[in-house]
């Protein structure tokens, strides 16, 4: 490494920055592509069926199925880019672009290991807040550079939507706040350190909020029961009916990293991020990716379980269920630390 | 030149490139666009500032929910741009007034020093491990507690007052009371009645009158 550093001389820094972001990115990028495949396979056994098991590599037939992913990506690097006429030719291509950055930028942020993360910022909530605030721009100009009357109104459902849940997400990293004194989140997994192994995490004393924090993140990704930005049945594709070949595919790219992003934020938030679920074992990133894998689950498992919301019944959820509960159990949390009969305390602060 | 002023230099580029576009713009739609650009670059300008609270917040409520709603509203409006631009002369008198008052009141800010307005020196930088989040909520919740919670009453009673303004609670609207939706028990909605499976009661079909 220090060949290197002499070599390259003042580029050093950003060329080892780079290959930093590369080494999270790539695995993510995989990540995608598998978490489709699980996805297929999961609801597949779910209803029953086998899902893909066709596609292999090199004919082997234990691999069965996994070439299926990177068949899919060729397929539509191959194909077509359709710009229908009257679409704003570059908003049109603008929109994917913009779908897919914050659901990278914001693991910048996010926590592997004690030291392994990419900047160990103080704000490090607030800017993974305010990034992934930025993914609707993705579906709003996709929604109106169409020029289509479905993409337009799946756009604006996903407006409405995501700008009320966000509200909700909000107040939930409120409690988290409170519990870690920290916006940092190196400190937020450090702070769930405890004696109780898994019971010491936050989702334990921080309950209501981290349910409202997963649905809420089902919800601004635009996953079932929440997808009305898609709603096949009603719009036919939302916001991305337009889209063809590779611009499609990387809005399909941008919704399954988001999910990644918003099951690892919850696993580093409420799920003690790399702590041992049990008191004993060696802490470490092994742990985060089997959290971070078991909240993916639980993306799938409520996509093959529930029928879509009606849109006013997501309204009424955010809106009238949501930010009340975290708003009582804000008060209920501030409260409760003011007694001696808070059972988290950690003698950090 | 260091690298910090270079970014500053890119992003103030940006910033009056974007701000000049969000009045000159022909689409109401690419002006709101042009704004969301303006917000997020003085965003990283503050950053440069060592305002990270401000400058996170202002991408999280402008770029992230204020601005989402201005698009909402623009993108639904059907707006004839040659009718609207009739008349656009007309007001160049006023707007002559306006922008001079305006430059006079940025000129005596941006030359404090020559009217000597600015008597405070610019702060000092501050060490690695200052939180300006911290510092500010420690701020807002013990010496500046009053003013805070008088401004909060004050945004509540103007949410309060625009609902009640917009509201119309028509008498012909239906929806759901989900309590209720949830309290549903199957005996309120189907009733089981036990017949013998040989139809021996039904009504035979008459001959002749069946319909497609």
């Amino acid at each position: 490494m220090e060949y290197f550093e002499t070599l390259l001389g003042p580029a050093w820094p950003v060329v080892w920055t780079l290959a930093k972001i590369v080494a999270i990115v790539l695995p993510l990028m995989i990540g995608v592509a598998y978490l489709t495949l699980a996805e297929r396979k999961v609801i597949g056994y779910m209803q029953v069926r086998l899902g893909p098991n066709r596609v292999s590599f090199f004919g082997l037939r234990w691999l069965r199925g996994w070439g299926q992913p990177i068949a899919d990506g060729l397929k539509l690097l191959t194909k077509e880019i359709i710009i229908p006429t009257g679409a704003n030719k570059f908003l049109f291509i603008l929109a994917p672009i913009l779908s897919i950055m914050p659901a990278l930028a914001a693991w910048a942020v996010v926590p592997f290991d004690p030291n392994l993360v990419l900047a160990n910022v103080d704000a490090g909530l607030l800017y993974v807040l305010a990034i992934t605030s930025m993914g609707v721009y993705g579906v709003i100009i996709a929604g109106w550079a169409s020029n289509s009357k479905y993409a337009f109104l799946g756009s604006l459902r996903s407006a409405a939507q995501i700008v009320s849940y966000e509200i909700a997400m909000g107040f939930a990293l409120v409690g988290v706040l409170m519990m870690a004194h920290s916006l940092n989140l190196v400190e937020i997994v450090k702070q769930q350190q405890g004696s109780y192994g898994a019971l010491s995490w936050n989702w334990v004393p921080l309950f209501p909020m981290f349910l409202v924090y997963l649905i809420s993140g089902v919800a601004e990704t635009n996953r079932a029961p929440f997808d009305v930005a898609e709603g096949e049945s009603e719009i036919v594709a939302g916001f991305h009916v337009e889209y063809s070949g590779m611009a499609f595919a990387v809005f399909f790219l941008a919704e399954y990293a988001n999910m990644i992003l918003v099951s690892t934020l919850c696993a580093t938030m409420f799920l003690g991020g790399w702590l041992s679920p049990i008191p004993g074992l060696p802490d470490g990133f092994p742990w985060l990716l089997a959290k971070v894998a078991f909240v993916l689950f639980l993306f799938l498992w409520f996509r093959a379980t529930f029928p879509r919301y009606r849109y006013d019944q997501i309204m009424r959820l955010g809106w009238k269920v949501f930010i009340p509960v975290t708003l009582v159990w804000l008060l209920v949390i501030g409260g409760w630390m003011q007694t001696p009969y808070w059972l988290w305390a950690s003698g950090a602060h | 030149m260091s690298f910090q002023s270079a970014v500053f230099w890119v992003f103030s580029a940006i910033l009056l490139f974007a701000a000049l576009r969000v009045i000159t713009a022909r689409n109401p739609v690419h002006a709101a666009l042009f704004l969301v650009l303006a917000f997020a670059t003085s965003a990283g300008l503050w950053m440069l500032l060592e305002a990270e609270f401000l400058a996170i917040t202002l991408v999280l409520v402008y770029v992230g929910a204020v601005m989402v709603l201005f698009l909402f509203v623009v993108m639904m409006l059907d707006i004839n741009l040659d009718r609207l631009r009739e008349g656009y002369w007309d007001y160049l008198v006023p707007a002559l007034v306006v922008a001079g008052v305006m430059v006079a009141e940025m000129a005596t800010i941006l030359w404090g020093r020559y009217f000597q307005l600015v008597a405070s020196p610019a702060p000092a930088a501050k060490a690695a491990g200052y939180s300006n989040t911290r510092e500010l909520g420690r701020l807002i919740y013990t010496d500046y507690v009053y003013a805070f919670e008088i401004a909060a009453v004050i945004l509540l009673v103007a949410i309060v007052a625009a609902i009640a303004l917009t509201l119309r609670s028509r008498k012909d609207t239906k929806y759901q009371d989900p309590a209720r939706q949830i309290a549903v028990r199957k005996e309120d909605r189907v009733r089981i009645v036990s017949m013998s499976a040989e139809g021996a009661t039904a009504p035979e079909p008459e001959k002749g009158t069946g319909s497609a």
